[in-house]
């Protein structure tokens, strides 16, 4: 006779400061794919579920392209810095390229009327829709830094 | 590859049925080739089968849109079919839903090119 324990999956639980990822990738379309299944692994192990995996999953190629294309532009002597930890009750996915940098501001509207057929430009519009909180700053001497963040929920 | 893209002729309409990831590489360039080629070859009337997208990225929303254009420009229509959940919601947060003229069941889809 064999007794089989059934357990719901936990509610995501916030333990505690905790680094999932620290990585640097050469400045190609293949690590894009490469980033987004890391980080949707660490996305799973964090106890987010399918949908919201996906999201972050989404974000973080929006965010992954942007580096290797406008960034750092397929230069195999840039690389694209990936880190990713929790802590606080947040799920943080640093990305930082070594290009020449940008301001948010600079970037169109997307969903302006004039903007709505453009071919690109909705990279970082989406990485907003699909996560709580997107912070990009300007690095000196070069580079672009984006932060992602997903709240998870406290323990009780 | 993560993209299979086939077509057929269902009357005067071509239906393109694409299956897989339509993400910027290989993804988005084959939807740029193929529908290039038939507004090309003069198809006016071209339904995007995407009921088997399972992923698309800001580049294939891009190459959606560029079709779109490209196709409108040439004096043609090109429609949506069979959109997926995740697909859908991509197009509405991006208020491109509205722009596409977007059908769930096929003979519909084809009927409304008359």
């Amino acid at each position: 006779m064999y007794l089989i324990q059934l357990t719901a999956k936990p509610d995501i639980v916030d333990t505690g400061a905790k680094e999932l990822l620290d990585h640097k990738y050469p400045s190609t379309l293949d690590s894009v794919d490469l980033a987004e299944a890391e980080i949707l692994k660490a996305a799973g192990d964090a106890g987010f579920d399918e949908d919201e995996q996906h999201r972050i999953g989404m974000a973080v190629r929006e965010c992954m392209v942007n580096a290797v294309v406008h960034g750092n532009r397929y230069n195999r002597n840039k690389q694209v810095h990936v880190s990713v930890a929790t802590g606080e009750g947040r799920f943080t996915i640093r990305i930082v390229d070594e290009g020449e940098g940008f301001e948010d501001n600079e970037v169109p509207d997307p969903l302006h009327e004039n903007n709505l057929l453009r071919h690109s430009g909705r990279g970082l519009f989406l990485m907003r829709a699909f996560m709580d909180e997107v912070s990009v700053r300007k690095l000196s001497p070069s580079g672009t830094e984006v932060v992602l963040v997903k709240n998870v929920a406290r323990s009780e | 590859m993560s993209v299979k893209i086939d077509t057929r002729k269902v009357g005067d309409v071509t239906v393109v049925d694409v299956s897989g990831r339509i993400t910027l590489g290989e993804g988005s360039s084959a939807m740029r080739d193929t529908l290039r080629e038939l507004t090309a070859q003069g198809n006016k009337k071209i339904l995007l089968n995407l009921s088997e997208v399972s992923y698309i990225d800001s580049s294939g929303i891009g190459e959606l849109v560029s079709g779109f254009t490209s196709v409108a420009n040439a004096g043609g229509t090109l429609k949506l079919l069979g959109l997926t959940k995740r697909v859908k919601d991509l197009l509405q947060i991006t208020k491109l839903y509205t722009v596409f003229d977007v059908h769930e069941e096929e003979a519909h889809a084809i009927r409304s090119f008359a």
